[in-house]
């Protein structure tokens, strides 16, 4: 039996609604007013808005200072928080205040190593890992610190992950995606899927397990940001087929192209049902989001 | 074993500015393994530092050289009491113990690391060094086919590979292995993988307070005896 959800993403996830979520990256600066402006863009149209935590370890505003944001502009956020920059103490004191500003949606990671990012020479700190960051969600919600010490309010959180369905040695990969359902992980939102049919496999084991699966929708906007992805994100493989269609559409053309195809993933995978949901992560391009959604006519104002 | 690099030639010509009578002590042990400390560099360092000194127009400096067979042993630092008579500084290359332990053990002169300590490790074929023990003091190999997590996994993780892991390669250097591929290839190698089921929960960072001590005397062998919080 599902407990009493603790958000609106989680209520809406027990509804079986097919549930859209998008990320924002915050800006390299402490201006953050396009930020606000991309929040009040996505708001009423998807259900939940990520914000990333120094993606791909380049320094930004902070995911919490990005989560406070949308809360103030009525939106709906996800928290995402990584172990490569905080320690335990960090980690759980950033938790306690996302809590008491309303923000109870978590996506754990592990984070990307500080090799690929814009900060090459920091202290990688990887105190904890994606699956104990986790379990330390569950000790908070149990009134007490990692320590052992009784914490003067307990948060309440909806705890999510990460999965690569598309990894090339998937084995591995399961097994750490059973630790973090055992840890508590009660949403997962996937690595970029190019390929419906390992989305299928992946589902058929994955429904075995109470978890809600939203298909991550990675939308390439030019076969040059594909091929950067293939040589510099981590993890990811975008395939030939994918690139091929990206240059069959021409110069100045990119735009259009990845909007269309990321509108058939999202269409396609709502129309059989694939999961529970999608992700949109549209790198730098977050304004497309409503005219993907369009094209997936999955164009509902919500709230 | 531990290895090093030799600092590059003028960044110890810069250190040994201010003196004019320098002891080089070379280290017979690990640093004579890993080719960056041993009688032979010691001799080599000794013809560069005097050939750079001539080049930069500098009064010719004296050199003494000598080989220790280990640097970090009391007994053996004793053997540089009459040379250390004779000069004004010490260029160790020996690892970062070794240039402390003479630092400890002859207060009263100035002593210099001619080398960069690197790691503990072993050499992957002659010439390439790979760290492979983060001497983290809280050994795990039973629990993951004998191939350090620590060491092996770019991010030191314990419950598994992350996502960035492509070709079996580690997403911070396509040339490096993900330790964690390695590790279930072993642990299903020896019909272990269960192992990789199980859950590990943060590790213990008291057990490497630093400085660390080890004592086997009064708690007994192996306890390791690090500094106390005030």
């Amino acid at each position: 039996m599902r407990q009493m959800a603790h958000s609106l993403l989680e209520e809406k996830l027990n509804s079986g609604e097919f549930v859209v979520t998008a990320e924002v990256g915050p800006p390299k600066g402490a201006d953050a007013s396009e930020l606000v402006h991309l929040i009040d863009l996505l708001k009423t149209r998807v259900d939940a808005i990520n914000v990333t935590d120094n993606q791909s370890s380049v320094m930004r505003f902070p995911s919490l200072g990005g989560c406070l944001l949308v809360k103030e502009r009525g939106g709906e956020p996800i928290l995402q928080v990584t172990c490569r920059d905080r320690n335990r103490l960090a980690l759980q004191a950033d938790l306690l205040l996302a809590y008491s500003r309303g923000i109870t949606n978590v996506l754990c990671l592990t984070g990307d190593s500080v090799d690929v990012g814009d900060h090459k020479e920091a202290k990688p700190v990887f105190d904890l890992d994606s699956v104990q960051l986790l379990r330390l969600v569950g000790t908070l919600e149990s009134g007490q610190d990692l320590s052992g010490n009784p914490l003067r309010g307990a948060p309440r959180f909806f705890a999510g992950a990460t999965v690569h369905p598309e990894a090339d040695f998937i084995e591995p990969q399961l097994i750490k995606f059973e630790k973090k359902v055992a840890a508590g992980a009660r949403f997962f939102q996937t690595q970029g899927i190019f390929d419906l049919a390992s989305l299928r496999r992946f589902m058929q084991y994955a429904s075995q397990f109470d978890v809600y699966v939203l298909a991550g929708i990675i939308v390439l906007t030019s076969v040059r940001m594909a091929r950067f992805m293939n040589d510099n994100v981590p993890g990811i493989t975008v395939p030939g087929a994918i690139i091929e269609e990206l240059t069959s559409a021409g110069k100045g053309k990119g735009r259009d192209k990845g909007i269309e195809i990321a509108a058939r993933f999202v269409r396609a995978i709502r129309e059989e049902r694939l999961c529970h949901g999608v992700h949109i992560m549209a790198v730098g391009n977050e304004k497309a989001v409503p005219d993907i959604l369009e094209a997936a006519e999955l164009e509902v104002l919500r709230h | 074993m531990i290895i090093a690099e030799q600092k590059p030639l003028d960044e110890m010509a810069r250190m040994l500015a201010p003196y004019s009578r320098v002891l080089i002590v070379g280290c017979g042990t690990c640093m004579t393994v890993c080719g960056a400390g041993g009688e032979r560099e010691v001799s080599y360092l000794h013809h560069a530092l005097r050939v750079a000194r001539a080049r930069a127009g500098g009064e010719p400096r004296i050199f003494l050289e000598h080989t220790l067979k280990r640097q970090c042993d009391l007994e053996f630092l004793d053997l540089l009491k009459d040379r250390v008579a004779e000069v004004d500084a010490v260029l160790s290359l020996g690892c970062g113990v070794g240039v402390q332990a003479i630092a400890e053990h002859f207060p009263d002169l100035p002593v210099l690391p001619g080398v960069n300590t690197s790691f503990v490790g072993m050499a992957d074929e002659w010439g390439v060094w790979d760290e492979r023990c983060a001497a983290c003091g809280d050994c795990r190999l039973a629990d993951t086919g004998g191939i350090c997590p620590i060491t092996r996994c770019t991010k030191g993780m314990l419950n598994g590979p992350c996502a960035g892991t492509k070709n079996g390669k580690c997403e911070a250097s396509p040339e490096m292995d993900c330790g964690w591929v390695l590790i279930y290839r072993r642990l299903e190698t020896l019909n272990q993988l269960e192992k990789m089921r199980r859950y590990y929960p943060p590790r213990n960072f008291r057990t490497i307070p630093r400085p660390r001590r080890i004592t086997s005397r009064a708690g007994g062998p192996g306890e390791t005896d690090g500094p106390q919080p005030a």
